[in-house]
């Protein structure tokens, strides 16, 4: 069976819904019991202190990590664990807390690599790069170009990734993602060692791939301001437990939070 | 003179086609896992073993077909009993596993197959060739076998530089040497790619394993040619295709011509036994790339220190 296409979920259902999951490496308890969902076109906030099963959770989601309790369901489609392909597959793009680009490619390889799955055309047609293969390398170079020029990163595409700093790295594995065409955008503090300005940037970037593509996103961020401009509904983690889970306003006052924050003994 | 010159040199050269195709296998594989797979060796010693007793009860072509079925299944099982149990796991621990897939191989091949000494009759005339017999007195003599494996590999490898070069599999490669979990972020599928390098450094190692075995009869010496690889890695870098091919093109010939033109220089001048210099050229010569140039020669990035 097929699963239904996002444009199936109408705006403002359910996206994504996690049930209960639990996961543990040896005795760490990364995530004990958690449930919550995303709604389609909304961003989710998922955050916590240090070590508090943030990527952990993200992991789940795109299938690195196989959860030992829970079920995950997806566009309709419930699972005890995700594979990263199946996540792949179905729409869920990702960045990562330490970038991870391919490090050997340029900035616009990179992004073309977020074409993968949306290229069909045969072996041998690529061997022959004529006729319809090369009409559809022509059309995913289109896209990235668009993607290349959202980003306002024009001029470094032929880049060795590796060369460049820090904040355009974070870009690039942005570009990549986003070139994926993803419903659900996974972003693991996209904003992390960035100054002030290149922050702005990110987070405008964000607010148009969610409002112009509707774009689902959910978001692990530490910055708390940038957590309440952009996110809609929040989910809080403190040593794998979940410990609120409401808008920012009602977060920001919540004491369990609060007290989350500050590291009072519990 | 400047006969049997050339003569050495392209009797180097032929064995050098043979380094340059044992190199490939490793280089395929440390492209897509970052992991140098000390198991190639054993590989080539198990497709030989199996293409010479399959040989024995079946013509040579049917012999070599079932041996490629042997060897993508090997791959799967690798792949499903080893690898997909290791993802995401550092260099040095899927570089152990290797070590054991290595001692598992000669140990089931030998249960097998035996453990004896092996042959293997590509059925192509003993009878040297002589070239150019008008330029040279005597002419060029070249073996006919040798001739044949050079054309063979000549076109495996021309057809594997074209599948990894051009296709979407060479690009997904590429991602997966880089980083394997933005490659399955992205939604390439790295059993998939893993299985493919496996497999195709299987067949590699069929052919590797039939030339070496009809020349110097299928033993268990064979699985040692993976030493020889190294320095032809070293020098042609690990991550690059040409770079094995042309590394191995270089050792091979480099060896002989050194065994035959410096050895006798060495012995005169410096009043030594001689000979053996086709023993350790190899490896001085990695020594000398190691310290002045230690990506190779088209390698991308330096090897991480094991
Ligand atoms: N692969 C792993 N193996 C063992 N333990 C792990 C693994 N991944 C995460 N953990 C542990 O799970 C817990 C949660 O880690 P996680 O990375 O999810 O936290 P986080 O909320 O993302 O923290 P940070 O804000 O520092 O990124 C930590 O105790 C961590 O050590
Ligand atoms: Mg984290």
């Amino acid at each position: 069976m097929r699963a239904p296409a996002a444009s199936d979920i109408a705006a403002g259902e359910v996206l994504l819904s996690l049930e209960n999951v639990s996961l543990s490496f040896g005795g760490v308890r990364a995530i004990r019991d958690v449930s919550f969902d995303i709604k389609k076109g909304e961003v989710r906030a998922i955050i916590g202190p240090n070590g508090a099963g943030k990527t952990s959770m993200l992991n789940v989601i795109n299938g690195f990590y196989q959860p030992q309790q829970g079920r995950i369901t997806f566009k309709g489609r419930t699972r005890s664990t995700m594979r990263p392909y199946d996540a792949a597959r179905g729409g869920i793009a990702r960045t990562f807390q330490n970038v991870a680009l391919f490090k050997g490619m340029s900035a616009l390889d990179n992004i073309m690599a977020g074409r993968t799955l949306r290229m069909r055309r045969g072996l041998l047609w690529q061997l022959l790069r004529v006729g319809p293969a090369l009409k559809e390398e022509i059309e995913h170079r289109e896209r990235v170009e668009e993607i290349i020029d959202f980003l306002e990163i024009q001029a470094i595409r032929k880049v060795l990734v590796a060369r460049l700093p820090y904040g355009l790295q974070k870009r690039v594995e942005l570009g990549r993602a986003l070139a994926m065409e993803p419903d659900l955008l996974l972003l693991d503090e996209p904003m992390a060692g960035m100054n002030l300005e290149e922050k702005e940037d990110m987070s405008r970037f964000i607010v148009d791939v969610n409002e112009h593509y509707g774009t689902t996103i959910a978001l692990i961020e530490h910055d708390m301001g940038v957590v309440m401009d952009l996110s809609d509904r929040v989910v809080v983690l403190d040593h794998g437990v979940k410990i609120a889970d409401a808008t920012p306003d009602e977060v920001k006052r919540d004491q369990n939070v609060i007290d989350a924050y500050l590291g009072v003994a519990h | 003179m400047l006969g049997p010159i050339l003569e050495t040199l392209i009797g180097g050269l032929m064995t050098g086609v043979l380094y340059a195709l044992v190199a490939l296998g490793f280089v395929l594989i440390f492209k897509a896992s970052g992991v140098f797979n000390f198991a190639q060796g054993s590989m080539v010693l198990f497709a030989a073993l199996s293409v010479a007793r399959l040989s024995e009860v079946m013509p040579l072509i049917v012999a070599v077909l079932i041996a490629i079925v042997i060897m993508v299944a090997l791959a799967y099982a690798i792949e499903f009993l080893v690898l997909r149990r290791l993802v995401n796991q550092e260099g040095i621990i899927l570089f152990m596993a290797t070590l054991g897939i290595a001692y598992f191989l000669e140990g089931f091949g030998e249960a097998v197959w035996g453990s004896d000494i092996y042959k293997i009759n590509l059925g192509i005339s003993k009878n040297p060739l002589f070239l150019f017999e008008g330029i040279f007195p005597g002419g060029l003599l070249i073996d006919r076998e040798e001739i044949a494996a050079a054309v063979a590999c000549a076109i495996l490898v021309a057809g594997l530089a074209i599948f990894f070069q051009v296709t979407r599999v060479g690009r997904a490669l590429r991602a997966v040497a880089d980083d394997h979990q933005a490659a399955q972020s992205v939604g390439i599928p790295l059993n998939y790619i893993w299985l493919i390098v496996w497999a195709v450094s299987g067949i590699v190692a069929i052919a590797a394993g039939m030339v070496w075995g009809s020349k110097l009869g299928v033993q268990f010496s064979i699985s040692l040619v993976a030493l020889k690889a190294l320095p032809v890695l070293i020098l042609g870098g690990f991550t690059s295709i040409p770079g094995a091919i042309i590394g191995g093109l270089i050792i091979g010939a480099g060896e002989k011509l050194a065994e035959v033109l410096l050895s006798p220089m060495l012995v005169k001048w410096f009043d030594l036994a001689g000979g053996g210099i086709e023993n350790w050229f190899a490896y001085v010569l990695a020594l000398v790339f190691l310290l002045f140039r230690p990506q190779g020669l088209f390698g991308e990035r330096i090897i991480e220190r094991i």
